[in-house]
């Protein structure tokens, strides 16, 4: 019989080895769109023969890349602050009040979550055009509030729930009022919970496609939609370059929010001990 | 005193979204009953053999090769999800922790364009593995990968890994290593502890993953559309077709409303074949 630590070494360098296959799965096209976006011919070839930055610069100045980034970021400032503000504030209904229909006007709003994003596209095309609303901005930052809406609901009704309501009683024992507790013991307790809300909505809206595709038009289009119209028409590595400026865009982000504000407990997966 | 002192100020803005939306998803259902008149923007009058054309062969097909992709996607996604779930959950030092977090999550907020963008860089017939293959000397002429529902599968995993080790991940956190702490102690060997103890355990996150996984794959559409290059149709091409290139909106809305049953179908029968793991009390 095989000794029992050598066995679990054996098993030990599998797993490992698994991970890493997997990892490397995760990684791959990133790394290739990277060497992608140096190469110097227009034409896609592996390995490039001749190496260039200029890629960079044509996507820089692409003007349909520049418009939809542009648009992209109204459209998420828009959106990430308004589902904040109205997601924040029913989440915190959520969590302390009863009312009417509470139940019902939660799941309404979760479930985005699973409905399909060209469904809620082609829903919100048909009612502005129902409403007779033109298809600018309003239309997709309206569509967009209510995409990204369950997310925020989620990450501040997580903090509310490992929020202590032992300061809130006290400050309201010493003789503040409601209004006043909210705004200097509740808001500022709540803050990482908010700023994780706001920047999740921020990225998902900037990145959000399907359902931007149906409810954008040539003027409001974002940089996703832009993308994939470069995609349908062109081959050179323009949309490689851009691919990489964007990977290590959202990569810095998303490392940020993991050191300041710990993307496990966001994630509800700290290991519980 | 009021006990709820913002309660309409806090809930009036939601319940407005709300609305909003439930008015969005009844015009999409009002619309799948209207006739389509040909040439015109405006539906006709209300009918109901939108979804009498549902049966026909071609959308039929386009129906079946959904579900496939969608439940090739969910599995495979599963079985490569879970080893990296695991790993992220019991890596001990912090770093490393650290690296392999942003490793999994970057890609979740990347979206579908850049993500299917690489793919077909990877997949393509100049593409990495064509050129790899070939200057390895393995194959004489480049595989077909585009085009084919297998590259489609390859990456739509790609693009539900980050959720599904997210959630995975999430459940398996929750369980006290106590257990297997007490298996391995009674004598069981690391592979017995897992299948026994921690596979169980970690089972309604595994449900919860492959709903979500089934769902996303769903909802696809620039995956499908770039990659399937018309060969593989899921319902979002469909739709998206059907709406802006022959501007039939109500049976986009028809198409609509039947992946909505669809999806509900499944996801239903998903929760319903894992009720008995309900017993399980995960802290």
């Amino acid at each position: 019989m095989i000794p029992r630590s050598t066995y679990q070494r054996v098993l030990g360098w599998v797993g490992l080895l698994t991970v890493l296959v997997i990892v490397a799965f995760l990684v791959l096209p990133a790394a290739v769109v990277t060497i992608a976006a140096f190469n110097d011919k227009p034409i896609l070839s592996f390995p490039p023969q001749t190496w260039s930055w200029r890629w960079f610069g044509r996507a820089l100045a692409y003007e349909d890349f520049r418009q939809g980034f542009f648009n992209g970021l109204i459209v998420t400032a828009w959106s990430s602050t308004i589902a904040l503000c109205v997601g924040g504030m029913f989440a915190f209904a959520i969590d302390r009040y009863k009312f009417p229909l509470k139940s019902a006007i939660e799941g309404i709003l979760i479930s985005p979550l699973v409905i399909p994003h060209f469904t809620v596209g082609l829903g919100f095309l048909i009612l502005a055009a129902q409403v007779g609303l033109s298809r600018g901005f309003a239309v997709v930052v309206i569509c967009h509030v209510i995409l990204v809406l369950p997310f925020v609901l989620r990450s501040v009704y997580v903090s509310l729930r490992n929020l202590d309501q032992s300061y809130e009683h006290a400050a309201a024992s010493l003789g503040a009022g409601p209004l006043r507790v909210l705004t200097t013991v509740t808001l500022p307790l709540l803050l990482p919970g908010l700023v994780s809300g706001w920047l999740f909505a921020a990225i998902l809206s900037f990145n959000e496609f399907t359902a931007s595709l149906f409810v954008t038009s040539q003027r409001t289009q974002t940089l996703p939609v832009a993308m994939y119209n470069y995609v349908r028409e062109f081959a050179d590595p323009s949309m490689a370059a851009l691919s990489v400026m964007y990977i290590v865009g959202t990569a810095a982000l998303i490392a940020f929010a993991n050191a300041f504000l710990g993307l496990g407990k966001v994630l509800n997966i700290e290991q519980s001990h | 005193m009021n006990q709820q002192p913002f309660l309409r100020i806090f809930t009036a803005p939601a319940t407005l979204c709300a609305v909003g939306f439930v008015a969005a998803m009844v015009a999409v259902l009002q619309y799948s009953l209207r006739a389509y008149v040909p040439g015109s923007l405006d539906p006709g009058g209300f009918t109901l053999a939108n979804f009498a054309d549902l049966l026909k062969p071609l959308y039929a097909r386009v129906f079946l090769d959904t579900v496939v992709v969608c439940a090739m996607t969910a599995v495979v996604t599963l079985i490569v999800g879970y080893p990296l779930a695991y790993a992220l959950v019991r890596v001990e030092q912090p770093i490393l922790r650290s690296i392999l977090l942003v490793i999994v999550v970057t890609p979740l907020f990347l979206g579908e364009v850049v993500r299917t963008y690489a793919w077909i860089i990877v997949l393509g017939n100049n593409g990495f593995i064509n050129s790899l293959l070939m200057s390895l000397g393995l194959i004489g002429k480049p595989l077909q990968l585009m085009f084919t529902p297998f590259g489609v599968v390859v990456a739509l995993v790609h693009v539900t890994l980050p959720v599904m080790v997210i959630m995975l991940a999430a459940g398996l956190s929750h369980i006290d290593r106590d257990y297997s702490r007490a298996a391995e102690s009674l004598g069981a060997g690391p592979i017995r502890v897992f299948l026994t103890v921690t596979l169980p355990l970690s089972l309604p996150g595994v449900v919860a993953g492959t709903t979500t996984a089934f769902a996303w794959t769903f909802s696809a559409f620039a995956t499908p559309q770039l990659i399937g290059g018309g060969r593989v149709n899921m319902i979002s091409n469909l739709v998206y077709q059907l709406g802006f290139s022959s501007f039939n909106f109500p049976f986009a809305a028809t198409l609509c409303v039947a992946g909505l049953a669809l999806t509900a179908l499944v996801l239903g029968l998903l929760q319903l074949a894992s009720r008995p793991l309900r017993k399980i009390e995960v802290h």
